[in-house]
């Protein structure tokens, strides 16, 4: 039994009837972009780049027969550290932790 | 349907959008004090803004029937610089008493340093002194999971808070059931790329239930929608969901929390919900 089972109001194929096109597109423009990040400028040689890595770890998620894919997800894109900074790095956020340790918080494995 | 949209930055925002507003239901906005895109000049600008929040925007919204309340503080995003906070957090109490200011807001992280946790705590007591309600900013993006645990935990830790009279807003996924179980509301904020989806949002609603949860736009300067909320209330029909709670999550929800303030006005409905 799936958590949170019969939440959502709608049956599954009135769900993929009503939205499967739409995230079909989705899909094909994350491997559209992929191969696209591939065909950049000097790409053999870039090193990677943190938010791509941070990328490809939640796209695993997408594949997990678990649920809770979107809260994991999240997660990969975090930074899990909760020790405040000595001051600010930048004004604005990046969308991927850039701390390469990325340091793991054990309580950080909520179930949605 | 009538609705209320509880976070909408109107001072960025072109009177159309209050006229498309007011044309799908909007009954009322509150508006947050926030960044405007650059770090202002002194605390004399922060003395202008308000004034701004206070006069202009309530008397522009008034022309298309939509009532205006607005939030003050100094936003995160300029919550590092410790002196320019002393500065402004000494001019809010003059603008508090003004009629539409319902609380101090959006307050909260931005990057989670040392500075802007002291100056969120700074305005945590201010509201605690004057007894106003509280609207909480959370982090985006990368900083979101860390921004709500660590602001979460130091008002818990805080016997002088009322759960129940602080808004939590941006949560997302990882962030909705923690800001739940401590008792506060939760706003899900509906803007493209950084925050929720109408969709997303009612499958937080559809997991954790409709009890203190609200909808807004957020729209700003940013590439936003000022139709955020009737978006979601067409999402939510075609998700299954019926007027009652739908109208739950976008009007008495907000009714309730902004309810305990004495200078809100419940707006008049209209007697039969026209569809979106």
């Amino acid at each position: 039994m799936a958590a949170h089972a019969d939440t959502c109001l709608l049956t599954r194929k009135q769900l993929l009837d009503q939205s499967f096109m739409e995230h079909r597109a989705h899909l094909l423009a994350i491997a559209a972009f992929l191969d696209r990040l591939e065909r950049a400028q000097g790409a053999d040689n870039a090193p990677e780049d943190f938010r791509l890595t941070a990328f490809r770890d939640a796209l695993h998620e997408l594949t997990s027969p678990e649920p809770g894919r979107v809260v994991r997800a999240q997660l990969r894109l975090s930074d899990l550290d909760l020790t405040l900074l000595d001051e600010r790095d930048s004004q604005s956020a990046f969308g991927a932790s850039r701390r390469a340790d990325g340091s793991h918080d054990d309580r950080a494995g909520a179930e949605q | 349907m009538n609705y209320i949209d509880m976070h909408a930055h109107m001072v960025s925002r072109t009177t159309d959008d209050y006229h498309a507003m007011a044309l799908s239901g909007c009954l009322a906005v509150t508006e947050p004090a926030f960044w405007s895109g650059r770090d202002r000049l002194g605390p004399e600008a922060f003395a202008d803004y308000f004034d701004h929040l206070t006069t202009f925007e309530p008397a522009r919204a008034r022309e298309y029937g939509i009532a205006h309340y607005a939030w003050l503080c100094l936003n995160p995003k300029e919550g590092e610089d410790r002196d320019l906070t002393r500065q402004v957090l000494k001019i809010i109490p003059e603008f508090l008493h003004r009629d539409t200011v319902l609380g101090i807001g959006e307050i909260g992280l931005n990057r989670v340093t040392r500075n802007e946790l002291a100056t969120f705590l700074d305005h945590v007591e201010l509201a605690l002194e004057h007894h106003q309600l509280i609207h909480i900013h959370t982090p985006h993006l990368e900083d979101k999971y860390k921004g709500t645990r660590v602001m979460v935990e130091a008002l818990a830790k805080d016997p002088r808070i009322e759960p129940g009279r602080v808004m939590i807003d941006h949560a997302e996924e990882h962030t909705a059931g923690l800001i739940l179980e401590h008792g506060f509301w939760t706003g899900v904020t509906l803007y493209p790329k950084t925050k929720a989806s109408p969709a997303r949002a009612i499958d937080m609603i559809e997991v954790y239930g409709a009890e203190r949860v609200i909808v807004a736009s957020a729209c700003d300067w940013g590439p936003s929608q000022p139709l955020a909320v009737p978006e979601f209330i067409l999402e939510a029909r075609r998700r299954g969901h019926d007027e009652e709670t739908i109208s739950k999550i976008v009007l008495d929800n907000p009714e309730r929390f902004l309810g305990q303030s004495p200078k809100f006005v419940p707006p008049r409905r209209e007697r039969a919900a026209a569809r979106v």
